[in-house]
């Protein structure tokens, strides 16, 4: 009983720490991402003692930043709504990681785990439920400024919201149709099949217009470019956030990011087979979970020591440059990764002539599968960054001309051909 | 525990739903209509009936909701157009016997359901189950329920043209 407990307490403390932790994470891809198009440097500067890690510590700062600054309230907006609309945005987001599928149920002495928070019936539509009741932080946010900016970008964003709610919806009605439920862990599960014994089952590969129409609607949900209409500084400076400062704008910020996390999840489970690695569905995996653990430990030792060569080198280049502490980062985090790259090795060395117990077996699969899908995840997460600085803004004309006159059709077209498909083949 | 959820809900709903109408701000009236529309959506989920509970939040709050909540933020209402309405004894009269009524209906209407016993059936309230029901018992008014929607937004259409 007491173990029940802890376990669903530990996956929505792991669930949650994941989703934050991948913050800063994000930020800085999004800073480097866009420096690396742009073809700049990008952050560089913010150091402790010398260590950079490539501009993460200037997320640190940013934070230090926030904190310290006064969370102004202006005399003429609503203070309850003005006070509560960040926390309404942050706090349905997040719940609407419960239901995200991590792994294959984990069987551990006896016990089955789920790896998710909460294996609801309605799976995915919970999920589009919780993010719909989203747009009200931005709403109230938007109202409560009392500005003709904010205001605008609230009703701006609303008008997107709703719009691209309903093509989103339809877009994954395919899904529900060919695998005949909403369960997101049945939906990952059915993704394991082969399609003629070559291609992986996977959503994009029997739904390619669903997915994209479902990728563009996340697009403009999260409000992300080219569909960032609500913030749009150019014309309405920047929208339903205008007036917020210090944490309360950190929320905002922290709640895009977060959308974006899970958006990326949500792709990656619904068209990208969630945890599954393509051509080992998970008894396979238990099968060959000694060969995966010598290939996780050998590759992560060998890469990690490579790194740490990079590192060394990279000190060695700017030497005499700087005249400071920060020629030496190079050599510390060398030193970090010489360490670590040890480690995994002598474990690496260790693991032969060892028989891994079941549980351990499936242990090293669920790891596995779990790496599988945040690999996935992240890169969806840099999708979105790359798409961010590759397009320009749409107008806003265009913006819903896009969403009800060729999306909506597209997508009801796409439920129609799906039905016939998936009917002529039960007929068969 | 049930009946504690219960009664939170319900009276959560209640008083979302006394602020709505008696509230001066049209939007914190709307939003005390949506904390009541979502502690409805709990007590249907309290009935095992998960597929409404997720329309109701789904549709209702996180949709038609947001609409009226656009309309209102559209015509942007200054004070002096928020009057109070005055309270004539006619309309409270009205208004309180046709509550009267209603609610007396609703428990007669209440009285005369058998007393379901035992068990729910396996998979009640599930999207499976409602979506065969919709599409085999209940198809005729569900066909024309759609038909109803269809001739709405048609009628939308040919307002907003004339208007344009």
């Amino acid at each position: 009983m007491i173990v029940d407990y802890l376990i669903v307490t530990g996956k929505a403390v792991f669930i949650w720490g994941f989703a934050l932790s991948l913050l800063p994470l994000l930020i800085w891809f999004e800073r480097k991402g866009a420096a690396f198009i742009q073809d700049r440097a990008g952050p560089n500067r913010a150091a402790i003692l010398g260590i950079r890690l490539a501009g993460i510590i200037h997320n640190i700062a940013d934070v230090v930043k926030l904190m310290m600054k006064e969370m102004m309230i202006p005399p003429h907006v609503n203070r309850l709504y003005f006070q509560v609309a960040p926390l309404i945005g942050f706090t349905f987001i997040l719940a609407a990681f419960a239901v995200i599928p991590w792994a294959d149920t984990l069987i551990v002495k006896g016990r089955e785990i789920t790896m998710q928070v909460a294996d609801l019936n309605t799976g995915i539509l919970y999920v589009l439920a919780i993010t719909s009741l989203n747009v009200y932080g931005i709403v109230l946010a938007g109202w409560s400024s009392n500005n003709k900016f904010a205001l605008m970008g609230g009703l701006r964003s609303t008008a997107q919201m709703i719009s691209y709610e309903i093509p989103l919806g339809l877009a994954i009605v395919g899904i529900f149709m060919v695998f005949g439920t909403v369960q997101l862990n049945e939906i990952v599960r059915g993704q394991g099949e082969l399609l003629f014994g070559i291609l992986p089952k996977w959503g994009i590969f029997i739904q390619p217009l669903g997915c994209i129409l479902f990728i563009v609607a996340a697009f403009a949900e999260t409000n992300r470019n080219p569909f960032d209409l609500p913030e749009g500084e150019s014309e309405i400076v920047a929208g339903y956030h205008v007036e917020y400062s210090g944490m309360r704008f950190a929320l905002f910020y922290m709640g895009e990011y977060v959308a974006i996390v899970l958006s990326s999840a949500m792709i990656a489970t619904l068209f990208f087979g969630g945890w599954q690695v393509p051509y080992f569905p998970t008894e396979k995996l238990v099968l060959t979970a000694d060969t995966w653990l010598k290939v996780l430990l050998g590759a992560g030792g060998v890469g990690a020591l490579l790194f740490a060569a990079l590192m060394f080198f990279f000190s060695a280049r700017v030497r005499g440059r700087f005249g400071d502490l920060r020629e030496q980062e190079g050599n510390v985090l060398g030193v970090i990764h010489v360490l670590i790259g040890g480690a995994m090795l002598f474990f690496f060395s260790r693991t032969f002539g060892l028989e891994l117990p079941d549980w351990g077996a499936r242990t090293v699969a669920a790891v596995v599968q779990v790496s599988s899908f945040v690999g996935k995840t992240l890169f969806f997460c840099w999708f979105f960054i790359w798409v961010r600085w590759s397009l320009p803004r749409f107008r806003y004309d265009q913006l819903m001309r896009l969403g009800w006159k060729n999306m909506i059709p597209l997508a009801f077209a796409n439920v129609f051909i799906t039905g016939l498909i998936v009917l002529l083949i039960d007929r068969m | 525990m049930e009946a504690i959820i219960f009664y939170i809900l319900a009276a959560v709903a209640v008083v979302g739903a006394l602020l709505l109408v008696s509230l001066r701000n049209p939007l914190s009236g709307a939003f005390a209509l949506v904390s009541a529309l979502v502690s409805l959506a709990g007590i249907f989920a309290l009935l095992n009936a998960e597929f409404v509970f997720i329309l109701q939040v789904l549709v209702y709050a996180g949709a038609i909701m947001v609409l009226i909540i656009f309309t209102i933020m559209l015509l942007n209402l200054n004070k002096e157009e928020l009057r109070e309405a005055p309270v004539s004894p006619i309309r409270l009269v009205v208004t309180i016997g046709l509550c009267a009524a209603c609610a007396f209906g609703v428990m007669k209407a209440f009285g005369n359901i058998p007393y379901l016993q035992g068990e729910i059936a396996e998979g009640f309230g599930s999207i499976e189950s409602v979506g065969a029901l919709m599409l085999s018992d209940f198809l005729y008014p569900f066909e024309v329920i759609s038909l109803v929607l269809l001739v709405a937004v048609v009628g939308v259409v040919l307002l907003a043209k004339k208007a344009i």
